[in-house]
């Protein structure tokens, strides 16, 4: 069965340039807001990734980030708050050959669409979700949202919030996502790698982005990336090579076996040298030091991990999918007539 | 409804309709043994119409009142329209079965009953005082048949090797035996079908064949039973099965795929009663017919919708509680002009309500459950077999019209059965569907995704078509350009717009056929699955000589053109309906000045041919 009555002839790829996803519609997004940083990188970064722009769709559900899909120049849905993964779901599974893209926020993900959130990511369908997590409800006009800070005073939470927030990435990877990664509005060559990185994956992919929301929630993330601290307060995972971090890069991460616990040591003390170091690889296929590394976000005197926790390739589920239907095709034919007929019939003449 | 030839007892007799239920515990296979006798009786070339009546838990406590299972069967060599008001024949395994379906068998109806089940313990759970098997009036009023089904079901499997746990299991077949022999079926067919059925565990097959075998003969040695044949029925020529409407559904979905050529995407989330439809559609992938069992209810349609989006034909199918949780999706369908079907199979609500018995009462949720101005077509199934045919046709309008259709079935119809008449499949008419490939607009220089046809309905482009990139979305549209407007005029207009698409569906809306006289005294309009137990008492009515007229709607919106003309030329008009008079109030605000009378039954069950008559006579 086909889903389209377009004629196929396999063309070649175009040479892209960013403005070929650029829907012409200017976004309204604040001045200063991180959502612009964001959309630059992802028309910046599409023209590398090999899928033709009418093969790309951008689905969204409500709140600021949502708005994404207005301004490519792409397939779109902007859909209903928390559902966009339930769209991107059927879409893929129906049409696995296109690129689909989800483009949420940290209320429309992890608080309305929590749900789907979770599912999408444990049924690893190829889905590419890209959550903007500015801490706060902006769409709105502020209130806590489910990733702000315990006791953080919004409209809402006028005498502080009593709410834990979620590890977003944590939460990710508990549901098996099978990508998972962390960038910064303010880094846009890191954002860029992440999201080549994640429209090369095969299978659910997730990109936490923490973004300013310089009129709701503004400097949410200066305590991180401030110049003067952000070598400090930020690691950066990268393939293959040590955990390091610091200005001079003489911090790093070991992990100790008899506390099964990672600490940070200081490479020329105490004897400690770079063959100690945790040497990162988001290929493993279990997701224990991932879970670590996450969840260092969290931890007083730990950097943020930035880059991708984890990425390894598995059956997707559309995969899966597609070879049952084929198997069942082969296996039975399907000849409807046969069906429609069935087993046990009598005539009446 | 049985007319017995007069013939002695030790002859066969000749009869035209017989209803019978089995009942029993839920662990006693009830519904097993009905739907054998059903294929046998179908098999037999007799039209009939069944209703399966389960309760909602799996496994109720053994012997308790509501874990009773049922089953009734209309059969016939006439047209049948319904699976009977009150049985001829109750077969009841135990005192609970015994207790809730007495009251409902006509008086001078068999009784066959598993006297063995009928202990100390039985009787007190059931909430017996005295063993009703030994109360005269029972026997006064039925021809009572007291069998050890238990008893003898032990002698015929003695030395098998079975635990008694596996030889109770196989009781029921000593039932379906006793009725094989009273309506002459061929032994050898059940026999085959048993080697069928545990095809996968052998060593059941000889087990269970005994004791069928034994039933027939106890039916043929025993003498105490009277012996019938109902000759075929007059269907119209043709090869026919018989199906339940959650499996026609699936049928009709599937046959779409094939006249398509398209994929058929079904998005759902299991609900009693319509989770047949998904577990009928999962089996049916080498069709064209993709599933995805989503996470929620909310799920399941959101998938739909983008797999709509994608150029699938997608539906989803659910029931009360889950299209209450659906609305707020299907708004985003209405404004986004996408094709979709939303089956609901009905059940008795509010909230969990009666999850195993059936209802109408989602007719209004239906038509106007959504926020915001959110018309959108309506269509209801008349019976099991009529499934097969509304959902494609539902398909076809969404498709059609680019618009979201909902299509209500319900718990009777979905679970019940009757013939369905294969179509064959090169004979079925065509349905084409086509996509947008090139720019519409500015001598095709440009793509307006809501620049429409003069049917008001705007292109379906789908991912994949170069040049035609559009975003769709739940902000309102420009009325051309499709980018996101707030302006107000253009809201109006779009409103206006798209309620006047959905009012042009009416041309594909057959015109109603009055059943009888088009004046009189009375005109019967009902809808969905009514439709067998009114036009019965229309039958019934007209052959008393009132003047009584019956319609029966299957568009509910649009509303069938003819039908304010039709109400004119009736006294009275009586809408009988499974809920408290939603039809009556709708039909009621579409033309004013029509005041219907109202029938109403919230029992869970179908409506009683007997109790609408006496209603008709009351009011006429
Ligand atoms: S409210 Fe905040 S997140 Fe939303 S557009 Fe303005 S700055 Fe950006």
């Amino acid at each position: 069965m086909s889903t389209t009555n377009l004629q196929t002839a396999p063309t070649a790829l175009p040479v892209y340039a960013k403005k070929d996803f650029e829907s012409g519609v200017d976004p309204r997004w604040c001045p200063g807001c991180g959502d612009y940083s964001i959309i630059n990188q992802v028309q910046k970064t599409l023209p590398a990734v090999g899928v033709k722009r009418e093969n790309i769709v951008f689905v969204s559900g409500i709140g600021c980030s949502s708005r994404f899909p207005y301004y490519m120049n792409n397939y779109g849905m902007h859909t209903l708050h928390g559902r966009a993964p339930a769209f991107a779901s059927g879409l893929k599974v129906s049409r696995p050959e296109l690129q689909v893209w989800v483009m949420t926020g940290d209320g429309d993900a992890l608080a309305i669409g929590g749900n789907h959130f979770i599912h999408v990511m444990r049924r690893n369908l190829d889905v590419k979700l890209v959550m903007f997590n500015n801490r706060i409800y902006g769409l709105t006009k502020g209130q806590v949202s489910p990733t702000s800070e315990l006791h953080k005073k919004t409209k809402s939470t006028p005498q502080g919030s009593p709410d834990y927030p979620f590890n977003p990435p944590l939460l990710a990877l508990g549901a098996g996502a099978t990508f998972v990664a962390r960038t910064i509005d303010v880094e846009g060559a890191h954002m860029g790698a992440m999201l080549k990185a994640a429209a090369g994956h095969k299978g659910s992919a997730f990109i936490e982005v923490y973004q300013n929301c310089p009129v709701f929630n503004d400097g949410a993330y200066t305590s991180l990336t401030d110049k003067a601290v952000r070598a400090d307060r930020i690691i950066r995972m990268e393939e293959g090579k040590p955990l390091v971090f610091g200005k001079d890069g003489k911090k790093g991460l070991r992990f100790d076996a008899r506390t099964m616990d990672l600490e940070i040591v200081t490479i020329g003390e105490n004897g400690v040298t770079e063959q100690d170091l945790l040497v990162h690889d988001s290929t493993r296929e279990d997701p224990t030091i991932s879970f670590m590394l996450a969840g260092m976000a969290a931890r007083p005197g730990f950097p943020t991990p930035i880059g991708v926790f984890r990425n390894v390739r598995k059956p997707t589920c559309e995969e899966m999918t597609w070879e049952m239907i084929e198997d069942t095709k082969k296996k039975r034919g399907g000849d409807l007539q046969k069906l429609l007929s069935g087993g046990d019939s009598w005539t009446i003449k | 409804m049985s007319t017995q030839a007069t013939a002695r007892k030790t002859e066969v007799q000749q009869v035209d309709t017989v209803t019978i239920r089995f009942v029993g515990d839920s662990g006693d296979g009830m519904q097993l043994t009905g739907t054998e006798f059903t294929k046998a009786s179908a098999l037999a070339g007799n039209d009939l119409a069944t209703f399966p009546d389960y309760p909602a838990e799996i496994r109720a406590p053994a012997g308790s009142l509501f874990g009773v299972s049922g089953y009734q069967l209309n059969f016939g060599s006439k047209k049948i329209l319904t699976p009977g008001d009150a049985p001829d024949v109750l077969v009841a395994m135990n005192p609970a079965a015994l207790k809730m379906n007495l009251p409902d068998l006509k008086a001078g109806g068999m009784l066959i009953v598993n006297s063995d089940a009928f202990t100390a313990l039985n009787l007190e759970k059931a909430g017996y005082k005295s063993n009703p098997l030994e109360d005269p009036t029972v026997a006064e009023n039925f021809r009572v048949h007291l069998v050890d089904m238990t008893k003898l079901t032990e002698a015929a499997l003695e030395g098998s090797g079975l635990s008694s746990k596996e030889v109770g299991r196989c009781r029921n077949y000593f039932a379906l035996g006793i009725l094989y022999w009273m309506y002459s079926r061929p032994v050898e067919q059940q026999l085959q079908a048993i080697a069928k059925k545990f095809a996968k565990k052998p060593e059941f097959v000889e087990p269970n064949q005994k004791v069928f075998k034994a039933g027939y003969a106890y039916g043929e040695t025993a003498e105490i039973f009277e012996r019938y044949v109902v000759p075929p029925s007059k269907l119209r020529p043709g090869t026919y099965r018989n199906v339940t409407g959650n499996f026609a559904t699936a049928l009709g979905f599937a046959t779409v795929a094939r006249l398509t050529g398209r994929t058929v995407f079904l998005g759902s989330y299991p609900i009693t009663p319509a989770t047949e439809i998904l577990h009928e559609m999962a089996n049916m992938k080498e069709h064209g017919v993709v599933t995805y069992q989503a996470e929620d209810e909310i799920a399941g349609i959101g998938s739909a919708i983008g797999a709509a989006f994608g150029g699938a034909l997608a539906c989803t199918s659910t029931s009360g509680p889950g299209l209450a949780l659906k609305t707020e999706m299907m708004g985003l369908a209405v404004i986004t002009e996408l094709p979709l079907v939303i089956v609901d199979v009905q059940r008795g609500g509010p909230s969990t309500g009666m999850p195993t018995k059936t209802e109408q009462a989602d007719l209004l949720q239906a038509i106007f459950g959504r926020h915001g101005e959110s018309p959108l077509p309506v269509l209801a199934a008349q019976s099991p077999a009529d499934c097969f045919w509304s959902a494609m046709e539902a398909m076809r309008i969404a498709v059609k019209w680019m618009t979201p259709v909902i299509l209500l079935t319900d718990g009777y119809l979905g679970n019940g059965s009757e013939p369905f008449r294969i179509p064959d499949v090169e004979e079925l008419p065509k349905f084409e569907v086509k996509y947008q490939t090139g720019k519409n607009y500015a001598n095709g220089t440009e793509f307006m995704p809501y620049l429409r046809d003069e049917k008001l309905v705007r292109p379906w482009a789908i991912p994949g078509t170069p040049g035609l990139e559009h975003r769709v979305g739940g902000l309102e549209k420009d009325s051309l350009t499709g980018m996101v407007s707030y302006d107000g005029l253009n809201h109006e207009k779009m409103v206006k717009t798209r309620a006047q698409k959905i009012r042009n569906v009416v041309e594909d809306v057959p015109d109603l056929e009055v059943f009888g006289a088009s004046t009189g005294d009375l005109l019967l309009v009902s809808w969905g699955g009514t439709f067998g137990s009114v036009r019965a008492a229309a039958e019934v009515l007209q052959a008393q000589g009132k003047k009584v007229s019956h319609v029966h709607l299957r568009w509910i919106n649009p509303l069938p053109k003819n039908l304010g003309a039709i109400l004119k030329g009736f006294g009275k008009v009586l809408v009988p309906e499974v809920n408290d008079g939603q039809m009556a109030f709708y039909l009621r605000g579409k033309f004013p000045g029509v005041d219907p009378l109202q029938f109403n039954r919230i029992n869970g069950k179908p409506i009683k041919i007997r109790d609408l008559v006496g209603k008709v006579l009351e009011v006429l």
